[in-house]
């Protein structure tokens, strides 16, 4: 079996996960699961979704070999270029599926959080496919640092709130979107943005995910011998970084999370319980959660899904942080060297393996490149004058 | 009755009280106070003062998903003058009130504490109940293990949306009261008792014993007799906590006067 199997009845990776929620919600959490599982095993939903994936985001995402930063690091490094989709991260594949479950249960509107926006995008151009109503909660820090990405939700026909509550990220735009659910459950879904939040979403963005570390599996198989040595990605829920960990996770190639260091759930936090499942979280001494502090909005996260924690603790994947400084120079590295801007949220996958290279010598390396950068120009062009 | 089901020898401190005090015709008053909110401990004695049959004192979260703008401005001040479970717990041990005091927290703060440990700390501030608002019959066994050793009394929450197979098991688990839901939302004000408010209370009462009160979203004297009207009691959260950030403590015992006189019948 797979160590990336499908969790216990209660939701559980081992000893994290659960649903953490409202009496409320509780009826929603088991009818949403229950509508997952049938369409996952339903030919014409995964069909549907398929198709939508291939002529819709414009899968598959193609695999790019970095010839030069790879030249320059000594290590042979891939890109799975999910940037290239369409919305401009990975975000669109949960998204689509979310959306299209939601219609299929007769659901008529979208809550969504986002953090850098791009779930935000991803959940408002999904709903204008659809013709879904839709409204995203952001922090209002991110409103103000990703003000591109909150035009584009407008465009999309979708209504966006900047949430003023807490620290004003991704954190307590969570807990807005989750108010927003508790009030309106009987016609809304709640599209959540990653791996995280109560039984069945952590398992179910998973499955929408595995289409990245599939195609990647089948695209390094014809490039290579085997799988990579090491395969990389950013972790702020973790669902860029499960998606692409799906393909591997029974090789014998290391997976590497990504943390900033200002929001480094695994590598600084303890076991705790927020936004409906028990994981590793950033808290003070009396499980006050604390406000992560990132250069990348995307990040800008105390938790992470309650999967990652599992991996770490079966010691299956390890989550080293990078610094905001050295995510700026990794950043401007790729757009030099390849020719790609990427997000600044990806760009932590890079910093690692920059550091990491004289350890690396000769090595595959498989990156995810989550998402492009053209949201984070504007952001850089404030950082670097 | 379900196994879990207690007798009657063996209810908790507020079980026992508000089963007799219904018993002798009174509606069961349980006013929010945000602990550590300034003027929080004058706020609890003037409502034990005017008819409050127990307080709900609230443990300031960072991430409160079950309260609405007003109980999180509340705790976030509580929070911001550096308020924690430690300094809260001492001055509730100051407070030398007869009614029965149970605090509403949120899991992490349980779970950070430890199970036992926290059951422990709350016995020993002289608090009798736990209300754990997102913390669902499902998850709730550890946390109820170690209440019922330590004689913690938990309060289960019930919903509009649970359907009817559901509320046996709630009402089963509940000690002390059963926490029904008044609608579909967050703690705050509302211009009028939510429909839903006071059909749950009816499901809940058709199946069960223990005592029912209806919280969030009774937001006025009015509504609370409107609820009175099928449940047993209520709880006052969001009213009471503006009138005391607004208005200070006297407000909130002139407040609880208005309600009592209300639901009494
Ligand atoms: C491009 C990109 N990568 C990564 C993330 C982080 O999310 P996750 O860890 O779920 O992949 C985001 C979130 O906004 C993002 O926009």
């Amino acid at each position: 079996m797979s160590i990336m199997a499908e969790p216990s009845a209660e939701g559980r990776f081992g000893e994290f996960g659960g649903r953490y929620v409202p009496e409320t919600l509780v009826p929603a959490c088991q009818e949403l699961e229950a509508a997952f599982r049938e369409a996952w095993s339903d030919p014409t939903f995964v069909t549907e979704l398929d198709d939508l994936l291939r002529d819709y985001a414009g899968r598959p995402s193609i695999l790019t070999e970095c010839h030069n930063l790879g030249a320059q690091l000594g290590i042979r490094l891939l890109l799975k270029r999910e940037d290239l989709n369409h919305t401009g991260s990975h975000k669109i594949n949960n998204v689509l599926g979310q959306a299209l479950l939601a219609k299929r249960m007769g659901k008529t509107r979208l809550v969504a959080e986002t953090g850098a926006g791009q779930h935000g995008v991803a959940s408002a151009t999904a709903a204008a496919l659809m013709g879904m109503s839709c409204k995203v909660y952001m922090g209002a820090v991110d409103v103000e640092r990703q003000a591109l990405n909150v035009f584009r939700m407008k465009l999309l026909g979708s209504e966006v709130e900047a949430v003023q509550s807490g620290s004003r990220t991704l954190k307590d735009a969570v807990n807005e979107a989750m108010r927003d659910w508790v009030a309106n459950v009987g016609e809304t879904h709640y599209c959540l943005g990653s791996v995280m939040g109560p039984h069945p979403y952590p398992w179910m963005v998973r499955e929408f995910h595995r289409v990245v570390g599939k195609e990647a599996f089948a695209q390094c198989n014809a490039l290579l011998d085997g799988p990579p040595d090491v395969v990389v990605a950013c972790v702020g829920g973790g669902s860029n970084a499960i998606g692409i960990f799906s393909g591997f996770v029974d090789t014998t190639a290391r997976l590497i999370g990504v943390e900033p260091a200002g929001g480094a759930a695994v590598g600084r936090g303890v076991p705790g319980v927020v936004h409906g499942m028990r994981s590793y979280l950033m808290q003070d001494e009396y499980g006050q959660v604390q406000e992560a502090q990132s250069i990348s909005a995307g990040l800008d996260y105390p938790g992470v899904g309650p999967e990652h924690s599992y991996l770490s603790s079966i010691g299956r994947a390890e989550y080293p942080a990078v610094t905001d400084a050295e995510v700026i120079e990794a950043f401007k590295m790729m757009a030099r060297s390849e020719g790609i801007i990427p997000a600044l949220e990806s760009a932590h996958a890079l910093a690692w393996i920059v550091r990491e290279a004289p350890t690396m010598q000769g090595q595959v390396v498989l990156m995810n490149l989550s998402g492009r950068g053209d949201k984070d120009v504007e952001q850089m062009m404030e950082i670097l004058g | 009755m379900s196994a879990s089901t207690p007798t009657s020898t063996d209810f908790g401190t507020m079980e026992t009280q508000f089963r007799a005090k219904r018993a002798a015709g009174r509606k069961l008053l349980v006013p929010y106070v945000t602990g550590g909110l300034e003027g929080w401990q004058q706020a609890i004695r003037a409502a034990a003062d005017n008819g409050a049959d127990a307080i709900e004192i609230g443990l300031p979260f960072s991430d409160p998903v079950m309260d609405g703008p007003v109980i999180q401005e509340a705790s976030q001040r509580a929070l911001d003058a550096g308020i924690n479970i430690n300094i809260i717990f001492d001055q509730v041990r100051e407070l030398d009130v007869e009614i029965p005091l149970a605090v509403m927290c949120y899991y992490n703060t349980i779970h950070h504490a430890g199970h036992e440990r926290f059951a422990h700390l709350l016995d020993a501030a002289g608090i009798v109940a736990a209300i754990v608002p997102d913390l669902p019959l499902e998850e709730s066994g550890p946390w109820c293990t170690a209440a019922d050793a330590e004689g913690i009394e938990t309060v289960m929450l019930a919903a509009p949306t649970a359907p009817d197979e559901r509320l046996p098991r709630i009402a089963a688990r509940a000690r002390g009261f059963v926490y029904s839901v008044g609608l579909l939302g967050v703690t705050g004000e509302r211009t009028s008792l939510a429909a839903s408010a006071t059909s749950l209370a009816g499901r809940l009462k058709a199946i069960t014993d223990v005592p029912v009160l209806v919280g969030v979203g009774v937001s006025n004297a009015e509504q609370a007799r409107e609820a009175c009207l099928i449940a047993d009691g209520v709880i006052q959260g969001a009213s009471v906590v503006k009138r005391l950030m607004d208005h200070g403590p006297e407000a909130v015992g002139d407040y609880v006067a208005e309600v009592r006189a209300a639901i009494t019948f």
